[in-house]
């Protein structure tokens, strides 16, 4: 019988086969580290007197904590300093390579990856962070996993995991302008929940998946998690082929030919069957926003507040209500009447340097709304420097947008970038959980276009509603 | 790693479904270097409200949480299990969790004990009809005993062996150390790394 993309995946990397109730013990490709989920993974290492078996697919970054600002003098926050400082004495120590701030590789560690060319198709990627399964754009295999996983793949350059089962999300059709891969995604976790993909590989195919570029791609696999996924992938295709050749760790020569000849491979077999199976129409897409306090609360931009007193299911009645409350929003109002104190721009979801042109054709010519502050945070280093070099910059600077340097920044706020109580944001991130930007801040969801054409008129707006 | 057994304690109701692990502990929360001193940022902005659960003082002193479905959706913060862990939480029950936490927890020997909803929802009542009942949950018979109540969970196999043996994945996997060593020599010449090209 044909198999599926991922079970593809997941057999060449099985080292040995569980038996009985046992998991397989899977090889790893890639261990990406940030400072956040790695002290006391190495810390463990330590007591254990254990090495880092693999330094050579192991690659770290500091993205979390990192201010975006000043960020050639040491960083105030003296917690955040050690966790810095923690992690740079751990990749010295074990011999880990490090992008420190200020490095023209640093960035967000799913920004960092891909740019280099590490993350290729077919390889098991893992980090001690949800949003790894953005690597899933390139047929990767790519997941998150927690502090003692971490340790563990340090240690023995494996994992002991059960295989997933996996689900087709096909979106065939064509996207409108102004719609995005951001709306495709937030449409399909409104579509299954925020629990929907629990247990499950999402395999995203289509036409209109084939026609994203990597960009895209790598925003589509970014909120599997929301869904509740273990991973999102895409199959590869010459668009991604084209995407990676060229880049300072993508095969050379000879070895180019022979990657390529076994990433045509990877794809999920005519006979193949999948676990589950769910469809979208591209075509009835368009620009989508979460009103609530998980990213499954989401709706198109010209609806309107749900009223939970309509909602059938108590929980998701509940959920609503107590969403509708923490928002400070009311049943009925119209989505593009919600007013924003703040526009954030970046992430692993969205601050890539397509993400970026997107907006600035927006905000070309325009002002950023009196009363609201927009942010532009550039996913890596060089995200910021191809930007400069196309005068990006000047475009979100004269609209009275910041201009920042890289990191994970507002998305969760870990760094001074934050939401103050009662604030109002519309962002490109990934999660609208309660506090997420900041205790008491308020998140809608949204895309680089939606984003920027907010940031102009203050409310929740698309691209056609600018002028 | 402590094997798990049984264990009996408090149950605390919490009514709330999709409990993310930014609620669980919020990301301010997560700069420490160590595994240790999280039970103070557990539900830190919930525990601001008085009427949380936890600031009743029949429930305060809970080690087993009675949670709303998809519990530790999220983000990957083992955190979320180390606050849980550090309060003094030994079970978590809900009709579903996150795979993450999930996973997270069989490391650190918390019990993620996967329930019926129905078993929740009356588990809830017997909680708040006489707040600081405690509950029961048996690991070897896979049971949740409260008064009168009972019910079983599920949870997979291999963790359940792991969590009563007390043992530690990573030295399990060690014991494969040739078969992994025999898998890289296999690897094709073109997959990437990380050293400088």
């Amino acid at each position: 019988m044909g198999r599926t993309l991922a079970e593809k995946v997941w057999d060449a990397h099985v080292v040995r086969k569980g038996e009985g109730d046992e998991p397989d013990l899977l090889y790893i490709d890639l261990h990406l580290v940030h400072e956040v989920t790695s002290p006391q993974a190495f810390d463990g290492l330590r007591l254990a007197g254990r090495t880092v078996r693999r330094p050579d697919l192991t690659i770290a970054t500091e993205d979390h904590n990192v201010p975006t600002t000043d960020i050639e003098l040491p960083i105030a926050d003296p917690v955040s300093r050690t966790q810095v400082d923690t992690l740079r004495r751990n990749c010295k120590e074990f011999g880990v390579r490090l992008h420190p701030m200020g490095d023209a590789e640093q960035g967000i560690v799913h920004v960092v990856g891909p740019q280099l060319g590490l993350t290729q198709p077919g390889t098991t990627v893992v980090c001690g962070d949800s949003h790894t399964s953005t690597h899933g754009a390139f047929g990767a295999l790519a997941f998150g996993i927690g502090t003692s996983e971490v340790e563990h793949v340090l240690a023995t350059q494996t994992l002991p995991l059960r295989p997933f089962k996996t689900m087709a999300i096909t979106i065939d059709g064509a996207l409108a302008p102004g719609v995005t891969a951001k709306d495709v995604i937030l449409a399909v976790i409104a579509k299954i929940g925020t629990g929907g993909g629990q247990g499950y590989v999402l395999e995203y195919r289509g036409s209109a998946i084939e026609a994203l570029s990597v960009e895209a791609r790598m925003t589509v696999c970014n909120m599997s998690i929301e869904a509740g996924a273990r991973a999102g992938m895409i199959a590869p295709d010459d668009t991604t082929f084209a995407y990676l050749k060229g880049r300072p760790h993508a095969p050379t020569g000879e070895q180019w030919d022979e990657a390529v000849a076994a990433w045509r491979e990877l794809r999920t077999d005519d006979d193949a069957t999948f676990d589950a199976e769910v469809r979208l129409d591209a075509d009835e897409l368009t620009p989508f926003v979460t009103w609530g306090t998980n990213p499954g609360q989401g709706l198109p931009l010209s609806g309107r507040v749900p009223d939970p007193e309509a909602i059938v299911d108590e929980h998701e009645r509940v959920a609503a209500e107590k969403a509708l409350s923490y928002m400070d929003l009311r049943p009925g109002t119209p989505l593009r009447d919600i007013r924003v104190d703040t526009v954030f721009l970046g992430s692993c979801t969205n601050g890539r340097i397509e993400d970026l042109r997107a907006a600035a054709e927006i905000l070309r010519g325009h002002k950023v709304a009196g009363g609201v502050r927009m942010l532009v945070v550039p996913g890596s280093m060089r995200v910021r420097e191809a930007a400069e070099n196309e005068g990006l910059h000047k475009i979100f600077l004269e609209a009275g947008a910041e201009w920042r340097a890289a990191g994970c920044s507002m998305c969760l706020g870990m760094n001074p970038d934050q939401l103050a109580p009662g604030e109002r944001s519309a962002s490109t991130s990934n999660r609208n959980f309660e506090g997420r930007q900041g205790k008491g801040g308020r998140t809608h969801l949204v895309s680089p276009l939606v984003a920027a054409a907010t940031a102009i008129r203050g409310t929740l707006s698309t691209p056609s509603d600018v002028n | 790693m402590e094997p798990f057994t049984t264990h009996t304690g408090v149950g605390v109701p919490l009514r709330r479904s999709n409990v993310d692990t930014d609620q669980i502990i919020p990301a301010v929360y997560l700069k420490r270097v160590s595994r240790t001193g999280f039970a103070d940022g557990l539900f830190a902005a919930w525990r601001a409200d008085e009427q949380f659960v936890l600031n009743h003082n029949a429930f305060s002193a809970g080690s087993v949480l009675v949670a709303g479905p998809d519990f530790g959706t999220g983000s990957s913060r083992e955190h979320a299990v180390w606050a849980l862990a550090d309060y003094g939480f030994r079970v978590v029950i809900s009709s579903r969790f996150a795979d993450i936490f999930r996973g997270n927890s069989g490391k650190q020997g918390l019990l993620a004990a996967q329930c019926e909803q129905a078993d929740v929802e009356q588990l809830w009542k017997v909680l708040e009809n006489d707040p600081g009942t405690e509950v029961t949950v048996d690991l070897a018979e896979k049971t949740v005993r409260a008064k009168d109540f009972q019910a079983r969970f599920d949870i997979d196999d291999y963790t359940r062996w792991r969590l009563l043996e007390g043992l530690d994945d990573i030295a399990l996997s060690l014991r494969h150390d040739a078969q992994i060593g025999a898998f890289e020599q296999a690897r094709p010449a073109w997959k990437p790394v990380t050293t400088p090209a």
